[in-house]
C-alpha cells in the first residue's frame, strides 16, 4: 500500500464489497415487503416468511405438479419452435440482404405491437388448449431470435469468409469453425431475450383462456381471493425466471467477452 | 423510394390480398377470421356509432398515465443511478434481468391491493415501461463524452446549462429509444391487463367480443389497437430521423 493511500482511513473491505451491497438491497426489499403487509393487511399481501412457507407447502402438494408440468411443457415446446425456426429464418434473412432489408422494419413493427391483442385470433385458429399456448408463446419469442440472428449473420466480417475461401474451407467445417463462432454471442443474446418473451407469452395465454397451467391457477386464485396462492405462485415464477436469466446472462457475458 | 421499400409494400399488399381471398373464398371460415376489408368497414361503423368512445378514452388515458409516469420516474432514477456508482453496481444485474420476469404475474396481486379498477392496469403498464426508460437513460448518460463535460466545466457552465446543452443532446438518441419502448410497453401492459381481467377498456371489449363470438367487433378492435400503436411508432420514428438528420448523423 502506498503512503498516500495509507493516510486516508478506509472502510473495512467487506463493507465495500459487492456482496454487502446485494445483501443491503435484499434486506431493503424484504423490509418493503413486510411494510406493505403491515400497511395493507393480510387481505392485500402475505408476509415474506408466510409466502415462503406456503411456497414450500405448494411444492410438496400433489395438485401443483400437473399444472407446473402443463405450463413447463407448453413453454418448452414453444421455446424449441421459437429458437429453431427463429435461427433458421434469421440466418436466411441475414445471408440474403434484400429479403433482410424488406423484412426488418416489418419485424420491428411486429416486435413493438401489443401481441396480447392477437391472442383471440390465435385461439380461433388453434382452439383452447396446448396448441394455442404453444403458438402464442412461440409468437412472442421468435421475433427477437430472428432479429438478433439476422444482425449476427450480417455482421460476420467479410474477411473471415474470404480467408475461409482462400483456405478452401466450405460446407460443415466452414460452419463449425467460422460461421458458428462468429455469430454465437449475438444469437445467444437473441435466445436469452426469446426465453423471457416465450415465458410471458405462455403464461399470458394460460391466464386468458386455458383450463390448466400456472396462469390458470393464478386466475382461479383471483376469483377465490386466495392471497397465499397468488403470492407464492408469483414468487415461484419470479424466482424461476430470475434465476434462469442470471445463468443465461452469465453465459451471454462470457460469450461476448471471448468474441 | 428504395427498391427494398417498394418490394416491402408489394409483399405486404400481396399478404393482405391473400388473406382477403382466403376469407372470401371460405378457405378460412367466417368463425375464424373475417376478411380485412370487412374489418375496416366494421371498425368504421364502430367508430361512427360512438359506442366505444368510452372504452377508447379509458384505455388511452390509462396508457398515457402509465407512459408519463414511466418516462418521468425512469429518467429520474436513471440519472440517480448513474450518479451513484455503488448503487449502479447493485442495480445493473437487476435491470438486466428485469424483463425476464413476466410482469403480468403481479396483476392478480395489484387487483387485490388496489381494487378492480383502472389503477392495477396503470401499475402494470408503468412497471412494464419504467425499466426500459431507466436502462436507456443509463445508456444515454454513459455515452456523454467526458471531453464535452470537461469543456463545459472550462466554460464554467452551471449544472442546468450543462444538462441542457451538453448532456441532453448527447444522450438524446438513447432517451428516444427509451421513450419509444415505454410507449410500446405501456400499451402492452394496459391492454394485456384489460384483457386478463378488468371492468372496461379496449382489451376488455376485445375479450368480451371473443367470448360473445362477435368476430366483427373483435377484429375491428384489434385492427384499431394495432393501427394506433403502429401510427404512434411510425411518427416517433420519423421524428427521430429528423432529429438525427439535424445533427448530421444520418
Amino acid at each position: 500500500m502506498s503512503a498516500l493511500e495509507a493516510q486516508r482511513p478506509r472502510a473495512p473491505s467487506w463493507l465495500a464489497g459487492r456482496g454487502f451491497d446485494t445483501a443491503v438491497f435484499a434486506a431493503l426489499v424484504l423490509l418493503l415487503w413486510q411494510g406493505a403487509h403491515l400497511w395493507g393487511g393480510e387481505v392485500a399481501m402475505t408476509t415474506p416468511l408466510g409466502t415462503l412457507l406456503f411456497t414450500a407447502k405448494t411444492l410438496a402438494s400433489a395438485e401443483f405438479w400437473p399444472h407446473a408440468y402443463a405450463t413447463l411443457s407448453a413453454f418448452l415446446i414453444a421455446l424449441v419452435i421459437a429458437a429453431s425456426s427463429g435461427i433458421l429464418i434469421g440466418a436466411v434473412l441475414g445471408f440474403h440482404r434484400l429479403s433482410g432489408e424488406v423484412a426488418e422494419p416489418v419485424l420491428v413493427a411486429i416486435y413493438s405491437i401489443p401481441k396480447v391483442t392477437l391472442y383471440p385470433i390465435i385461439l380461433l385458429f388453434f382452439g383452447i388448449g396446448i396448441a394455442a399456448e404453444v403458438a402464442f408463446g412461440a409468437l412472442h419469442g421468435i421475433i427477437p431470435v430472428i432479429l438478433f440472428t439476422m444482425n449476427a449473420v450480417r455482421n460476420i466480417k467479410p474477411v473471415y469468409i474470404k480467408s475461409a475461401r482462400v483456405m478452401r474451407v466450405s460446407g460443415w467445417p466452414l460452419f463449425r469453425t467460422v460461421l458458428l463462432p462468429a455469430t454465437l454471442p449475438e444469437v445467444f443474446t437473441g435466445l436469452r431475450v426469446g426465453f423471457s418473451l416465450t415465458l410471458i407469452g405462455t403464461l399470458l395465454s394460460e391466464m386468458f383462456g386455458s383450463k390448466r397451467g400456472i396462469g390458470f391457477v393464478l386466475m382461479q386464485a383471483i376469483g377465490l381471493h386466495n392471497m397465499d396462492v397468488i403470492m407464492s405462485l408469483t414468487f415461484l415464477l419470479v424466482a424461476f425466471a430470475g434465476s434462469v436469466n442470471v445463468l443465461l446472462l452469465a453465459i451471454d457475458h462470457r460469450l461476448h467477452r471471448r468474441a | 423510394m428504395k427498391p427494398a421499400t417498394r418490394l416491402r409494400i408489394v409483399v405486404l399488399v400481396a399478404a393482405v390480398a391473400a388473406v382477403e381471398l382466403s376469407c372470401r373464398s371460405g378457405v378460412i371460415g367466417a368463425f375464424t377470421m373475417i376478411a380485412p376489408s370487412q374489418m375496416v368497414v366494421s371498425l368504421w361503423e364502430l367508430l361512427a356509432s360512438g359506442r366505444l368512445h368510452n372504452d377508447i378514452a379509458r384505455t388511452l388515458t390509462a396508457v398515457c398515465i402509465a407512459f408519463g409516469g414511466a418516462v418521468t420516474v425512469g429518467a429520474l432514477s436513471g440519472a440517480v443511478i448513474h450518479a451513484l456508482p455503488r448503487l449502479r453496481r447493485t442495480a445493473d444485474p437487476l435491470l438486466a434481468a428485469y424483463y425476464s420476469v413476466p410482469v403480468f404475474v403481479f396483476y392478480p396481486m395489484f387487483i387485490v391491493m388496489l381494487g378492480l379498477n383502472d389503477r392495477p392496469k396503470i401499475m402494470i403498464g408503468f412497471l412494464y415501461a419504467v425499466a426500459a426508460m431507466t436502462i436507456n437513460t443509463l445508456n444515454g448518460l454513459d455515452r456523454v463524452s467526458p471531453v464535452l463535460l470537461k469543456t463545459a466545466r472550462m466554460f464554467r457552465m452551471g449544472w442546468a446549462s450543462t444538462t441542457l446543452s451538453v448532456v441532453l443532446p448527447s444522450a438524446a438518441p438513447y432517451l428516444f429509444t427509451g421513450v419509444k419502448l415505454a410507449i410500446a410497453y405501456s400499451f402492452i401492459g394496459v391492454v394485456g391487463s384489460e384483457f386478463i381481467l378488468s371492468t372496461g377498456g379496449l382489451g376488455y371489449q376485445i375479450g368480451f367480443a371473443y367470448h360473445d363470438f362477435n368476430n366483427k367487433t373483435m377484429y375491428a378492435l384489434i385492427l384499431f389497437i394495432l393501427g394506433v400503436v403502429l401510427i404512434v411508432n411510425m411518427s416517433l420514428h420519423a421524428w427521430e430521423k429528423v432529429l438525427m438528420a439535424r445533427r448530421g448523423l444520418q
